[in-house]
């Protein structure tokens, strides 16, 4: 069966199709009253209609009844019949969100409930400002009426309805011959065929119609020369044939299948089709036949000297004529920013583009292993063997960058998802909220685009919900009535920032701290920074919202979003001035396969700290330090105190400096802006590492975020400062802590092994 | 000797469903996403049927229809135009662009193999 057939498309067709809906949703989101820009509403139109078209050969009735009503009202748009007004954007945005419906409906091969599109359908009519065309609600594609009565086509691949209203019409015709009145046996067709003299030039060839008229039955084919002019006269382009074809066809052969074979040319050719029904038990012949043994019924065929084909009645246009009916106003999409996204691209399945950043991430490792070694042979010897590696570094660098550029996007797929997000709570609010966005093209990892949207929503609820004034409120303080959110993204060494930031009344210190102090969160009496207070909305369990809205005050807020951000690692800062609005500044690292990090060494041990942690290394005086009983030490650094974390004791590794004075602190900033020393023997210095799981090769380890191989071969972890002050704060001044010690021999082991490996 | 079928459609399902239908029915299929990458596909190699849909990115299948009647080479080429715009004004426009024929989305695959055997063999 052919819908069996084409079901192996059906998954390229789902894809397909979210990707067009997404289109359509972000232009339908810029689609406004007035300034509308034709392409635009042609790349909607386009999007649904290939829906519509995808869906017709599933057989997704529904989908196609409903993407149909959808495009009628988008050509309206289009051929500017239909005026564009904020109701009808709605309209159309709703449309939208039902045929996104109707898709997973289909995908997941459910029946929509009955009813789903009902509204919306009533909704799209509405703008076509008649009643309902093609009464039905559910009916399949109603093609629309005018379109019928043309009998000559369509018969092929048109579904339910539709098909059964042609054949209708077919019916109606008088013409019509009467084949079934024929139990069985066979039923004898004459058809003459006098094709223009130009049909060649549309790129009809009569032999292969003649040749589908074969493919009915048994055919006698005789061609009239009659029009053929003298050599000398004869214009190879233009056709001067004609045929009478006597066609024994089975009785199931029906008019239908004839006049499709001239479907194309019906219009431009002098055709007569007639039929005859054979005597009783007689079969008839096929010697019975010749050109000029006309069957009963059959006008006499045209003498052969007739004036060429005069073209039936309906005939309006000649291939040469202007369009007719294309004098519409519309601009057939040139545009190029709203081309489909297909064109010069390849899917290739993630699995493959990890792999490869996986090899690449190896590769960038045995070649800093090789570096590592050449560096001890002797100075001016192997210079090919020096020059051919540093060629080996750039290339391998660049093949690095590369694959990770595949593993790139745009934040744009995140930031597009933002307008429908603030209409919505625009409108739940009742507050006038402008959004802009800039720096859509910045590119950053897959991972963390698609993990980008759970807290950007987050975000920008909060603004619209908590940091925005009411209109009215906005006018009395002067303010435009509208607030504007602006969400953007840039490229800042190495990291990608995002900020958003609004014009509302900024952080209400006063209120969070009292919040705060009510929840238990902050001792009453405590004195805190603007900045600290401002920080503390990112604290577990934090709600300002007096009333508990159905927006962004759930109270599940701003903590999960410092928790997914720094999952990603990355981190999130607070900027508010009162009156003047707040900005929220993400920086995330561009991948979550290499990180820039400082070596640092421990004993014998190595290990990597992000570099985004660490705020300066300095080597304390002893009049610094000073040591709190039974707490932790901590240090005076730049008029502050903070604590000391002696990373040997932490992780139980013998033969470290644990003499501050001795050694070096290295300062290092938490997300949420606690700062931490960090007792470590030496700081070896930058790298690009790259990133190891520890769970997937290991098991967890407090403390530390991920491992990384280094140039000797040695594996060192990578530490996760926020899960030291944890850690820190619960081992106290205990000079070792028994549950991690165990854990790190285990790696000693792993790096042996590594070490031994050939390189 | 093997036919080449072009099919151009800006939808990646219609040109994956024409392909495979057309190579199932012994056909050569190359492929395009709007009108001026069919241009340029054709213009380096034979093609022996183009199968085009009317809207799309970039250059419409109107405009290609009559760029590729302009070219001598191309004059009795047989172009199909895909639409489920089933009505008479488009067919027209079609026609009048010099399209030989027309297919009306949906299709099934059986019929699709017959129109292009009607017009190409």
């Amino acid at each position: 069966m052919p819908v069996d057939d084409l079901s192996r498309f059906k998954q390229t067709y789902f894809d397909e199709s979210a990707e067009l809906l997404a289109v359509a949703e972000a232009g339908l989101l810029r689609l406004a009253p007035g300034g509308v820009d034709m392409d635009e509403v042609n790349a909607i139109f386009r999007a649904v209609h290939s829906i519509k078209g995808g869906g017709g050969a599933f057989g997704f009735g529904e989908l196609v009844a409903f993407a149909h009503e959808f495009e009628t009202v988008m050509d309206g748009v289009r051929n500017a019949d239909i005026p564009v007004t904020t109701g009808l954007v709605d309209t159309l945005i709703r449309a939208n969100d039902v045929l996104a419906q109707m898709l997973s409906y289909a995908a997941d091969g459910t029946e929509a409930p009955a009813g789903t599109t009902d509204d919306t359908v009533a909704a799209l009519r509405r703008f076509l400002g008649k009643a309902d065309p093609a009464p039905g609600a559910a009916a399949p594609p109603p093609e629309p009426a005018a379109l019928l009565p043309d009998d000559e086509d369509d018969e092929a691949g048109i579904f339910g309805d539709a098909l059964a209203a042609i054949q209708a019409a077919r019916d109606d015709r008088p013409a019509a011959a009467l084949p079934g009145a024929i139990p069985d046996g066979k039923v004898r067709w004459t058809i003459v065929f006098r094709p223009k003299a130009e049909l060649l030039l549309s790129g009809n060839e009569p032999t292969y119609m003649l040749r589908a008229l074969r493919r009915l039955g048994e055919a006698e084919i005789v061609c009239h020369l009659d029009r053929l002019p003298s050599l000398r006269d004869l214009d190879a382009e233009l056709l001067h044939l004609s045929w009478t074809v006597t066609l024994l066809a089975d009785a199931g052969v029906d008019r239908a299948r004839i006049d499709d074979v001239f479907e194309f040319v019906a219009d431009d050719c002098d055709i007569r089709i007639s039929a005859e029904a054979p005597p009783p038990a007689v079969i008839p012949p096929a010697e019975a036949v010749s050109a000029n043994a006309a069957p009963a019924n059959l006008p006499e065929p045209a003498a052969p000297t007739a004036a060429p084909a005069a073209p039936p009645a309906a005939t309006t246009s000649s291939p040469s004529g202007p369009p007719p009916g294309g004098a519409k106003p519309k601009a057939n999409g040139n545009g190029g920013d709203h081309a489909g996204p297909t064109t010069h691209t390849i899917r290739v399945d993630l699995d493959k583009i990890d792999r490869l950043v996986n090899m690449v991430g190896e590769m960038v490792i045995t070649q800093a292993m090789i570096a590592e070694h050449l560096r001890d042979l002797p100075p001016g010897q192997f210079q090919e063997l020096r020059e051919g590696l540093e060629g080996l570094a750039q290339h391998t660098r660049e093949l690095r960058e590369s694959v990770m550029s595949i593993r790139a996007q745009p934040v744009s797929s995140v930031f597009s998802r933002m307008p429908r997000l603030v209409r919505e709570c625009a409108a739940a609010t009742g507050k006038e909220v402008m959004l802009v966005t800039s720096g859509e093209t910045t590119e950053v990892d897959k991972t963390v685009v698609e993990n980008l949207v759970d807290p950007l929503t987050h975000m920008i609820r909060n603004s619209i919900d908590h940091g925005l004034e009411g209109p009215d409120e906005r006018e009395r303080i002067g303010k435009p009535r509208a607030g504007t959110v602006h969400l953007s993204a840039a490229h800042r060494s190495g990291r990608i920032v995002i900020e958003v930031t609004d014009d509302g009344r900024g952080i209400n210190r006063a209120k969070v701290l009292s919040k705060a102090i009510e929840k238990g969160l902050v001792q009453p009496g405590a004195s805190l920074s603007d900045e600290e207070i401002d920080h503390l909305i990112f604290l577990p369990g934090f709600s300002t919202a007096d009333q508990v809205s159905n927006l962004s005050g759930r109270g599940v807020g701003m903590d999960v979003v410092r928790r997914n951000i720094s999952s990603l690692g990355g981190r999130i800062g607070v900027y508010s001035a009162p009156g003047e609005g707040s900005r929220f500044v993400l920086s995330l690292p561009l991948t979550l396969a290499v990180l820039d990090g400082m070596v640092i060494s421990v004993g014998e041990e190595r290990f990597v700290l992000p570099l985004t942690n660490i705020v300066e290394s300095l080597r304390p005086k002893p009049a610094d330090l000073h040591g709190l009983v039974n707490k932790c030490d901590v240090m005076m650094a730049r008029g502050e105190y903070v604590r000391l974390v002696h990373l040997h004791r932490l992780f139980g590794i013998p033969r470290a400096i644990d003499d501050a004075t001795r050694g070096l602190v290295v300062l290092v900033e938490t997300e949420d802006g606690s700062r931490l020393g960090l007792v470590v023997d030496e700081v070896l210095g930058q790298q690009q590492v790259v990133i190891k799981s520890l769970e997937a090769n290991f098991r967890r380890l407090d403390g530390v975020a991920a491992a990384t191989i280094l140039g000797d071969g040695r594996v060192a972890l990578i530490l996760d400062v926020a899960g030291l002050r944890e850690m820190s704060r619960h081992s106290g001044t205990t000079t070792t802590a028994p549950t991690t010690t165990s854990a790190l021999p285990a790696l000693q082991d792993q790096a042996d092994q590594r070490q031994r490996q050939p390189v | 000797m093997k036919k080449t079928v072009m099919t151009v459609d800006d939808s990646r399902t219609m040109r994956d469903m024409v392909s495979f239908t057309l190579r199932g029915a012994g056909y050569d299929v190359v492929e395009a996403a709007d009108g001026q990458q069919a241009m340029s596909a054709i213009a380096t190699r034979k093609v022996d049927l183009v199968i085009t849909d009317l809207n799309m990115p970039v250059m419409d299948g109107l405009s290609l229809i009559r760029k590729l009647r302009a070219i001598p080479a191309h004059r009795t080429l047989p172009i199909l135009m895909l639409t489920t715009e089933a009505d008479d004004s488009k067919k027209a426009e079609g026609r009048a662009a010099g399209a030989t024929g027309w297919i009306v989305k949906p299709f099934n695959p059986d019929k699709l193999v017959s129109v292009v055997q009607k017009v190409c063999g």
